[in-house]
């Protein structure tokens, strides 16, 4: 009686969010790969298999995937947004990693006070922080003036991050920006979770055995700390590649990325089978390589410890 | 330590204030704008003009705006109550059952949504529903669901389960296991365990987590795109529509009410929790003392 209400209450524990992940977000992706190789007859799709003269006619048409792989512009475009992504998430990490740092080695009676400040934004909304950069950085923006007085433009514009001195808005710069911005939180949480938990000893016993501070840090500090960094990298990489409104309020014209394809072919085109292809494309190209990837580095994590 | 350590010591002292001011400068210049040039008494939202309250008035009369708000609220709060419910009922399966048939999948969907582009989520499950739809048009002559509140809930609740699972699932890891196991020896069913014992031990957590999933709800522009059908268009769509066109004044407006409401939210939540935290310490403390005396 008793082993039987225990496996009723384990089945309903695990059965209802199983089934219903497996019918909201697993069925979802199945149904998606299905029209990415249909035909799509102006709003109807047609059925990859057909009873057809009595006989069973499959067709699977991969000319959109054709497509994605020989037209240029797909091609760019996915190229284009895994490089924003992988900008994006180094600078995050160089921003992100000592901002950590110093909060973990705060006093211990600061560090809530610092976590809420920086878990504070992630609350507000992520639309209206994002548009707040598109008012900094237009013409006569706040921040655009105080760019364009230091002269830091022109570097910028040396550099072939925006187009010319004074203009900062729709550029890779200002999407870059928004990006890393929005996305800071998501790599300083991991990281201080990590880099508070780690054992001071050890820096310690690395300066008994004759390590200044500097040598500790890379030797063990952040070697230590390589878990919190995979998992900061992926929380920024992976949602970047995809991102739309960000490159859709401060990317402009020029920088296309994927999320963005995708939405045009969907809601601008009406394309269904070319809008499911490119999502197909970019959970096998890029989420799922990054996904093994992190979770290999978590493997080999364990085993060490 | 000698004196070029103390040095050294002090310049990463001051070197780590900086970063760190640094960093929060950068993370909230962006919202003390917002908040201040909603005060602008000028049509182009970044030059500033002088003060004024009209696009706090302007808000009052603003349709659009007020309807986008309304059904955002109701989204988010059904989204938030069974967000909450799932992700806990998650929780449980995977700190409770080291193993089950599929567990690795299962936990795969579980943190999937949490780094899977938004355009990619809203794609898929709209497709499926229009799937549906067609298909219960074509047997039962009523299509199911229709696009509107219903679908852009289901959307909003596949991402809320997501991080209420990551919530709650952190402070079942923290739990003594002997608690549950004491209460269970001295006879108690087990769904009298987790009301009285594990309820009140991760009631912070599905808080927490309620308030967490609520402002993502109410925060969320690409599922809502992709999942709302005519005339049901939540306020982030709203604000989007009008920011894509450029700057608005009504949009720093409603930031600054938006953002004000979720700091003394936060604010008062963490000090209420922090103090039912000591609290807890407390008697805790005092119940570990007494069989010693």
């Amino acid at each position: 009686m008793k082993l039987h209400r225990w496996l009723a209450g384990r089945a309903a524990v695990i059965g209802i969010p199983y089934a219903w992940l497996f019918v909201f977000f697993l069925l979802p992706f199945l149904v998606v790969a299905r029209i990415s190789v249909s035909e799509m007859k102006t709003t109807t799709i047609k059925d990859i298999v057909e009873w057809k003269d009595g006989a069973i006619a499959f067709s699977l048409r991969f000319g959109n995937y054709l497509l994605l792989a020989e037209d240029s512009l797909y091609f760019s475009t996915y190229v284009a947004s895994l490089k924003y992504a992988a900008v994006t998430t180094l600078l995050c990490l160089a921003i992100g990693y000592p901002f950590a740092y110093f909060m973990a080695r705060a006093r211990r009676s600061l560090q809530p006070a610092l976590l809420m400040l920086v878990m504070l934004p992630f609350w507000t909304s992520f639309l209206l922080r994002v548009y707040a950069w598109k008012a900094l950085l237009t013409e006569q923006g706040l921040l655009a003036n105080a760019i364009e007085a230091v002269g830091l433009d022109h570097l910028l514009a040396a550099l072939g991050l925006i187009p010319g001195p004074g203009q900062l808005m729709n550029t890779p710069f200002s999407l870059v920006l928004g990006m890393t911005y929005t996305y800071l939180p998501f790599m300083i949480l991991p990281l201080y979770s990590n880099l508070a938990k780690m054992d001071l000893r050890l820096l310690e016993a690395a300066s008994d055995l004759g390590a200044t501070a500097w040598t500790a840090f890379w030797k063990v500090t952040v070697p230590l700390s390589r878990a919190g960094i995979v998992a900061g990298a992926m929380l920024v990489f992976i949602p970047c590649v995809g991102e739309y409104v960000i490159p859709e309020l401060l990317g402009g014209p020029q920088t296309q990325m994927i999320g963005r394809t995708l939405w045009d072919e969907f809601f601008s085109n009406n394309d269904w089978p070319m809008a499911c292809a490119v999502a197909v494309t970019m959970v096998l190209l890029v989420i799922v390589p990054v996904a093994v990837f992190s979770r290999y580095q978590a493997e080999v994590q364990e085993r060490r410890a | 330590m000698s004196r070029p350590g103390f040095g050294a010591a002090a310049f990463n002292r001051a070197f780590g204030r900086g970063w760190l001011l640094f960093g929060f400068a950068f993370l909230y210049v962006p919202i003390v704008f917002l908040v201040v040039y909603s005060f602008n008494d000028s049509p182009i939202a970044n030059v500033w003009r002088g003060f004024t309250l009209k696009w706090y008035t302007a808000l009052a009369s603003d349709r659009e705006l007020l309807a986008g708000l309304a059904l955002s609220l109701k989204v988010a709060f059904a989204t938030a109550c069974a967000s909450v419910v799932l992700g806990t009922l998650a929780a449980f399966a995977l700190t409770r059952y080291r193993r089950f048939f599929g567990r690795t999948l299962f936990a795969g969907m579980v943190a999937a949504p949490l780094v899977m582009p938004e355009v990619i989520i809203g794609l898929s499950l709209l497709l499926m529903l229009v799937s549906l739809q067609r298909a219960t048009e074509a047997w039962f002559g009523v299509g199911f669901p229709e696009r509107g509140m219903l679908t852009i809930w289901l959307g909003h609740l596949l991402l809320g389960m997501a991080y209420a699972t990551v919530v709650v699932r952190a402070r079942l890891q923290t739990l003594n296991p002997q608690l549950e196991e004491a209460a269970m020896d001295l006879g108690a069913r087990p769904w009298q365990v987790f009301w009285l014992i594990t309820l009140p031990m991760i009631g912070q957590a599905l808080v927490s987590a309620f308030l967490l999933t609520f402002t993502l709800s109410l925060d969320d522009v690409v599922l809502s795109a992709f999942l709302s059908g005519p005339g049901s268009t939540t306020m982030p769509l709203v604000i989007f529509s009008r920011a894509r066109l450029g700057l608005n004044p009504s949009v720093n407006a409603v930031a600054t009410i938006i953002i004000t409401l979720v700091a003394i939210g936060v604010v008062a939540a963490s000090f209420v929790l922090a103090r039912n935290e000591r609290r807890r310490a407390q008697e805790m403390a005092a119940a570990n003392r007494k069989p010693a005396t």
